[in-house]
């Protein structure tokens, strides 16, 4: 283990593993936004918005999330000019925050809206009956029920986007598998314990969150 | 008779294996395991290359060229392989030495610099070439040199000598590290980095890319001094020696020239001479 001994390689471990939790933070804040709405979106009464979220979901789910990472900076960034930021690793960093959040907006899209499925049907006539529109029904009786079921399918998603958060990497950021391969190659002899301090801390954090969901899921879960 | 010539090629097959065994054991026993037994034994080599650095080491479909493949050419012949049975396979300056270390290619030849922290895990023939850090920049940049850089932003590839140095002696400069350098190129053509940063030789091959031809210049002031050597297992002295011995009748009998007039010499660069009394005591 002489290669986390060493304060320098120590560091670089667990600013890695910051970036990593810098970006999962953020884009499961932006992906869960954009994930209700589009979900709204899906469900609505509106051609218009039942296209456009269908569209999302089919374009974003069935590309690799390596080609979207990608885009964001070659594509938005390079050809386009959006900048998020002056500085170089913010701007990469908030790009791939946006890769992320589209890309995982589609599967929380997906997922909230199997939620909408469970809830009665009565429920949302009953709704419409005493008067609410569909915003407010959606709003006050749909989402907190459909909410509530999707709760351990969500993190699911959440430990996917934090693993996926990886791929960042690819446009610069020194998260935790740039960091990995930086370390593997100053100590090319000591390939597997580095493997295994990398993935051991992948499973400490996401093991935990897993069953933190599994019982948030069942505490608040609507009871039929 | 039949008995006769067969006995007589049982003994000369095995008088030629004890002959091998023994020189084998005059190398001290690592014979067998190098570079120059195993050149021997299968007639293959396996040498790690770069695929994304024109003039050096680029690959187009299947096909490997450039200086250092023409190396790669050179080591194998001396090493008795023909050339067709070279199996070139794709580095990156990430994967050099793990490659090396843990005999998933025999040799690497990819604009690879001997330093003492890489000799601590791998053994270096050459160098073969010495090579500068440099910049390369816009055509039009007012960028004269790695003074004018803090606040700049700086591409190199993630791992690699010129990155770490841009890190350590130039901490003002923001650093974009890619895994390639063909994305870094990609980035300053479309103004995202003021200045790409790697050896001047890798740089040159980059400017004079046809899609590239008058939009950059390399500033021309080398601020390191970057040994190209060839890596290969920490423990096998014998083959660093052989490889030394190969680059040094290269240098006489005009092949390392040819493999430069062939390769980088299209620019225009007339071939460096190849200073033998530099080459490495394979430590």
């Amino acid at each position: 283990m002489h290669v986390f001994t060493d304060p320098v390689n120590l560091d670089a471990y667990l600013s890695g593993f910051l970036w990593i939790l810098k970006l999962t933070g953020a884009s499961a804040l932006f992906s869960l936004v954009i994930g209700v709405l589009l979900a709204a979106a899906r469900v609505s009464p509106i051609p218009v918005l039942r296209a456009f979220g269908a569209a999302w979901v089919n374009i974003f789910r069935n590309t690799p999330l390596t080609l979207i990472i990608f885009f964001c900076y070659f594509g938005l960034y390079t050809t386009l000019g959006l900048v998020l930021s002056d500085d170089l690793n913010l701007n990469n960093y908030w790009l791939g925050v946006l890769g992320l959040s589209v890309y995982t907006a589609a599967f929380v899209c997906e997922a909230i809206r199997s939620g909408i499925n469970t809830v009665n049907a009565g429920q949302a006539e009953a709704a419409r009956a005493i008067g609410l529109t569909f915003a407010q029904t959606l709003r006050i009786v749909i989402l907190p029920q459909a909410g509530r079921a999707v709760i351990a399918p969500l993190g699911s998603v959440l430990i996917a986007l934090c693993k996926n958060a990886t791929i960042v990497g690819t446009i610069g950021v020194m998260e935790s598998s740039n960091v990995m391969k930086d370390l593997i190659n100053e100590n090319g002899d000591a390939v597997i314990p580095i493997f295994l301090v990398f993935a051991g801390t992948f499973a400490a954090v996401l093991v935990p969150t897993g069953y933190f969901f599994g019982w948030l899921a069942n505490r608040l879960a609507v009871k039929r | 008779m039949r008995i006769k010539r067969v006995a007589a090629i049982a003994a000369i097959a095995a008088l030629s294996l004890g002959v091998t065994a023994c020189g084998g054991g005059d190398e001290g026993g690592t014979g067998a395991s190098g570079i120059v037994g195993k050149a021997q034994k299968d007639k293959k080599l396996v040498i790690g290359v770069k695929s994304d650095q024109p003039g050096l080491g680029l690959q187009t479909g299947s096909n490997y060229e450039g200086f250092d493949i023409e190396i790669g050419k050179i080591i194998a012949k001396g090493l008795g392989v023909d050339p067709a049975n070279i199996e070139w396979k794709t580095t990156v300056s990430n994967n050099r030495e793990p490659f090396i270390q843990q005999g998933t290619v025999d040799l690497v030849i990819a604009t690879y610099t001997i330093n003492d922290d890489r000799k601590k895990k791998v053994n270096f023939a050459g160098p073969y070439y010495i090579a500068g850090q440099d910049l390369l920049v816009k055509a039009d940049s007012t960028i004269a040199g790695p003074e004018g850089l803090e606040g700049k932003k700086v591409c190199s590839v993630s791992g690699s000598t010129p990155a770490k140095k841009m890190q350590t002696d130039y901490p003002k400069v923001q650093l974009q590290q890619f895994d390639s350098y063909s994305k870094c190129v990609n980035a300053l053509e479309g103004g995202q980095v003021d200045a790409v940063t790697t050896d001047d030789i890798i740089l040159a091959g980059y400017a004079a890319q046809s899609q590239y031809a008058g939009k950059f210049k390399v500033v021309g002031k080398p601020f390191t001094s970057e040994p190209y050597g060839i890596g290969l297992k920490k423990e096998d002295k014998a083959g660093c020696e052989k490889v030394n011995e190969i680059l040094k009748t290269a240098a006489s009998d005009g092949s390392y020239k040819a493999a430069w007039d062939n390769t980088l010499g299209k620019s225009g660069t007339p071939a460096p001479t190849l200073d033998t009394s530099k080459l490495t005591n394979c430590g």
